[in-house]
């Protein structure tokens, strides 16, 4: 494992991976990689979740060519130094802003949706320059497998590896030194991994859970909310960390929603959601036992059916749920939709303030004031008003948590920013060295009345302030070389 | 004392501060800024307090504790005052193909209860800084100022508490013991300033409550000169930031890189240059700085026996004086070379040409600040960018870190996280992402819906590659 990480650093240090035309190259042969053996992804994806290839292709594949393309477009603008404002002091010198590669990331991957949270994390690190070492989830077994069949046929082979193991493996590398640490998961590893980073004072972004709450207000037309909320509750059968964990809305809405909701199930999936090829399945044995296990004692309003053999477990909607039970402790990450009725919205805001900050919070209403309210008064990763899911979509924004939904954001520009160093840089010149006497020893009180001068004064007129200043740098100028001071 | 299990000394100040947290006592512009003038009104009263303690702690000149401590905090209540509303506003984000009809923005929410450990090397100003920032966001704050630097300790904890709404903003004291015990709490955010072995303690404590941190931390920030430079002009600048606060600055050049022949050079014009400066008996000199405390003055005369003397090498225990120093002959293995040297002493290491300082540089952590001296600008920008460093200056010492539109931060060892203006703002702040959807126009939504045909992918795959902008359609 040392080794191997130690081959990797290697690699970077040899300054192979930062020259812009590479990183190019490297993303070109990325988009390659997923174009020409997209049938291989998709049977490895579909394997592990039992998906359909339109959703594997749609929610995984479709995503990750964007975000190349977004970067191939953008990524020789994004290298440049960027010019920052200067004050009097610096007014005749270069400062900019540098963005440079960290050196050797670690992106530790999850099973929902194996490829997405392993390729999109990677695009943003070979484009900052980096090296890469990849763990995907070994739960996503037939996913693990081909990423490390096919990242060493497209990408530079001592750069970007691919090691799989279990927590024993995972924990050997989490003792490793890396320059960044970017882990997709549960809040429980999480901690781990930060710990683990502390040691080596590894910066971290975790991309962690929580139940995501999602408000229904009585104003809203309830067919449209429900086919949303639906969309995005059983996608990937519930297995995903922004899903709608649980609905919050006034009691005497329950029967309404659960009908509507029974109804666009039955569009989506048909008659018999287990036939349906849109419809998947539950990752392995463990989590099927620990979804039934929330259950127990619930008023199944529909829904409920189960299969082992086949980990199935029916889109289910539960109601008059009681927020000390069982399914409303932990993250639900399943198929399992509770209904928890509140009074108003007062109440929704407590309930969900009382609580650990959420990865997303939904709320629906016509009243857009609600939902500022809303907004205002509760905190979450992110938020999408009047639908689900859906802000993770918008690369412009940074995606992440907050609290015990996690640290750091990425996506787009920001996974760029996340895995490169800004270094501030200011060049100056040996030259007009006289001006430097104002602040060298002795000391006197007008020196530091010009120091705080140059220091701290502002004009508002741009082309004024230049002039004006020009002058009075050549009067400090001429008055320290006489000596005056 | 007796420490019962169940007396813990914080529980109530924190349980405090959330509860005002809560009720959103703190959102509002208004309130931040009057937190802001506070800040500002409490370093403009207390200025000769805070001059007469800044000189008992460091022994800091009228010019260093106005410069390096008042004027900066001051200049960074002012920046954030200024531009409190702009950077509190919602920022609006581009949009693709399928969000143009919504409302996208990014929303700056304060964490909530925000901790702030300060060193005592510039006890005001790195208290202060990252105060406004936190403040300006939104957060309650409890501040941890360092017990080492007492005098100041002792103000800002009597006197800044007077000038803040105390139902979101405590000062509390004590030691390592009782950073530890206060560390076991759990904060929404923590900004530590201080050595790296530290850091790492604050960090894992933080883990546990997956909270996020800055951490301000150091190293030794190396210096290269070139043989093409005027050694005067180098040795002005190169001593004024290396002797400024007697040394104990996180950014401050720690050692030298040049070769034989430069050294040579410079060695006379540093001579020079410390006269001019602190005149023939540093030791009398008003513009001089002490060093902290005893821990770190027999600490720092023991790295006066690395190498060989140049210039200086005086010290008086009384005094805690140590003269501006100079060392040569200088091995690595030496220890003033392997831990950060925070004091008023600088070795030169000789390397030959660019090449063996950029090897030499590389092969060891990564600095907080990086220095080049050189008339060609090609050789200055060839160390920047085969290095890495937190910030980088070139021809000049740490003069990076008054302008307050670049980030201030480390990377690696050196750090995590940045602040100063507007990037302490946006450090003390959640970036909450909010896309605000019209309720109607759902059949633009038909596309996502099972249940899905070879028909859908081919409409999907044809709108992928109609998008004007490169973002997921879905």
């Amino acid at each position: 494992m040392e080794r191997e990480v130690q081959r990797v650093r290697q690699a970077f240090l040899s300054g192979r991976s930062r020259p812009l035309r590479f990183r190019l190259q490297q993303l070109e042969a990325l988009r390659r990689m997923v174009q020409e053996r997209e049938k291989d992804i998709l049977a490895a994806i579909c394997s592990d979740l039992c998906k359909s290839e339109f959703n594997a292709y749609s929610q995984e594949v479709i995503s990750v060519l964007g975000e190349i393309d977004f970067m191939l477009e953008n990524l020789p603008e994004w290298v440049t130094a960027k010019p920052v404002k200067k004050n009097l002091l610096t007014m005749l010198d270069e400062a900019y802003l540098q963005p440079q590669p960290l050196g050797v990331v670690l992106i530790i991957g999850a099973w929902n949706y194996p490829f997405l949270l392993i390729i999109q994390p990677l695009i943003g690190a070979i484009a900052a320059g980096n090296a890469v070492i990849i763990k995907p989830s070994e739960l996503s077994e037939n996913t693990a497998t081909i990423l490390a069949k096919l990242l060493p046929q497209y990408l530079d082979q001592d750069l970007y590896i691919v090691i799989n193991g279990g927590v024993e493996e995972t924990t050997e590398l989490l003792k490793q030194r890396f320059d960044h640490i970017l882990y997709t998961g549960n809040t429980t590893v999480g901690k781990i991994v930060m710990e683990a980073a502390a040691k080596h004072l590894t910066p971290v972004t975790l991309e962690l859970g929580g139940k995501s709450p999602c408000y229904i207000d009585k104003d809203c037309d309830l067919d449209i909310v429900c086919r949303r909320i639906t969309w995005g509750k059983y996608m990937n059968c519930g297995q995903t960390c922004i899903a709608p964990d649980y609905i919050l809305c006034e009691a005497s809405l329950q029967n309404q929603i659960v009908q509507k909701i029974k109804e666009t199930v039955k569009e989506f999936y048909g008659e018999n959601v287990k036939e349906s090829p849109d419809y998947e399945r539950i990752i392995n044995r463990r989590h099927f036992k620990r979804i039934l296990s929330l259950l127990e004692g619930q008023k199944i309003a529909f829904g409920g059916e189960t299969d082992e053999a086949t980990r199935y477990i029916a889109p289910t909607v539960l109601t008059d749920v009681d927020p000390k039970t069982k399914v409303m402790q932990e993250e639900i990450f399943g198929p399992v939709l509770p209904i928890v009725p509140v009074n108003n919205v007062d109440e929704a805001i407590n309930f969900i303030n009382e609580r650990e900050k959420p990865l997303a919070l939904y709320v629906f209403s016509h009243n857009n004031k609600l939902i500022k309210r809303m907004i205002d008064e509760t905190s979450s990763g992110g938020v999408t008003g009047n639908d689900v899911i859906m802000h993770f979509m918008l690369n412009s924004f940074p995606f992440g948590g907050v609290g015990s939904s996690g640290m750091g954001a990425y996506h787009g520009k920001h996974t760029f920013d996340t895995f490169s160093h800004q270094r501030p840089c200011l060049l100056k010149s040996l030259k007009r060295e006289g001006a430097n006497k104002l602040r060298y020893p002795p000391n006197s009180q007008s020196k530091v009345d010009w120091g705080k001068f140059f220091l701290l004064k502002r004009f508002n007129k741009e082309k004024l302030g230049l002039l004006l200043l020009t002058f009075l740098g050549i009067v400090a100028a001429v008055l320290v070389k006489a000596e005056y001071y | 004392m007796d420490a019962s299990p169940w007396m813990d000394p914080f529980e109530d100040t924190l349980r405090r501060l959330r509860e005002t947290f809560q009720v959103g006592h703190t959102r509002s512009a208004e309130f931040r800024a009057a937190q802001l003038r506070g800040l500002g009104r409490f370093l403009q009263d207390n200025k000769q307090l805070l001059h007469d303690a800044l000189a008992q702690d460091l022994h800091k000149s009228a010019f260093e504790s106005e410069l390096s401590e008042v004027a900066i905090s001051q200049g960074e209540v002012n920046l954030a005052l200024r531009n409190l509303r702009a950077w509190m506003k919602d920022e609006h984000v581009p949009k693709s193909l399928a969000t143009q009809l919504d409302s996208a923005f990014i929303r700056k929410e304060p964490f909530g209860l925000v901790l702030i450990i300060a060193p005592w090397n510039y006890p005001l100003n790195l208290t202060l800084v990252p105060l406004v920032g936190a403040l300006a966001a939104g957060n309650c704050v409890v501040l941890k100022p360092s017990e080492i630097s007492k005098s100041i300790e002792k103000i800002l904890a009597e006197e800044l508490p007077r000038y803040l709404d105390q139902s979101c903003f405590a000062v509390v004291l004590g030691g390592p013991q009782e950073t530890g015990q206060l560390l076991e709490h759990r904060f929404d955010y923590i900004f530590f300033t201080g050595s790296p072995r530290v850091g790492k303690i604050v960090m894992t404590a933080a883990a546990k409550h997956l909270t996020p941190v800055t951490l301000e931390l150091g190293g030794k920030n190396p210096c290269y000169v070139d043989d093409n430079c005027d050694p005067q002009i180098v040795a002005n600048r190169v001593a004024w930031f290396r002797y400024f606060n007697a040394g104990q600055t996180c950014v401050a050049p720690d050692y030298l890189l040049c070769s034989p022949e430069m050294q040579e050079r410079l060695l006379p014009a540093l001579q020079s240059t410390i006269t001019r400066f602190y005149g023939d008996d540093p030791q009398s000199s008003p513009n001089l700085g002490r060093i902290i405390n005893q821990k770190h003055f027999q600490r720092l005369r023991a790295l006066l026996g690395c190498g060989r003397v140049a210039i200086g090498g005086q010290s008086d225990e009384h005094d805690r004086y140590i003269a501006p120093t100079v060392l040569v002959d200088v091995q690595e293995a030496e220890p003033v070379m392997q831990e950060e040297i925070f004091g008023p002493i600088l070795p030169i290491m000789n390397v030959r040409g660019v090449d063996e300082a950029i090897e030499f540089i590389n092969r060891r952590e990564k600095p907080l600040a990086l220095f080049a001296f050189s008339n060609s600008s090609q050789v200055v920008k060839r160390i920047l960018a085969q290095t890495s460093s937190g910030g980088f200056c070139g021809n000049d010492g740490f003069m990076h870190i008054t302008l307050a539109s670049l980030p201030f931060g480390g990377v690696g060892a050196s750090g995590i996280g940045r602040y100063h203006g507007k990037f302490s703002f946006d450090t003390f702040s959640h970036h909450r992402a909010c896309l605000l959807r019209s309720p109607g126009m759902e059949k633009l939504n038909a596309i996502r819906y099972p249940p899905h045909s070879p028909r859908h992918l081919r409409k999907l795959v044809v709108a992928m590659e109609a998008r004007d902008c490169s973002c997921t359609l879905l």
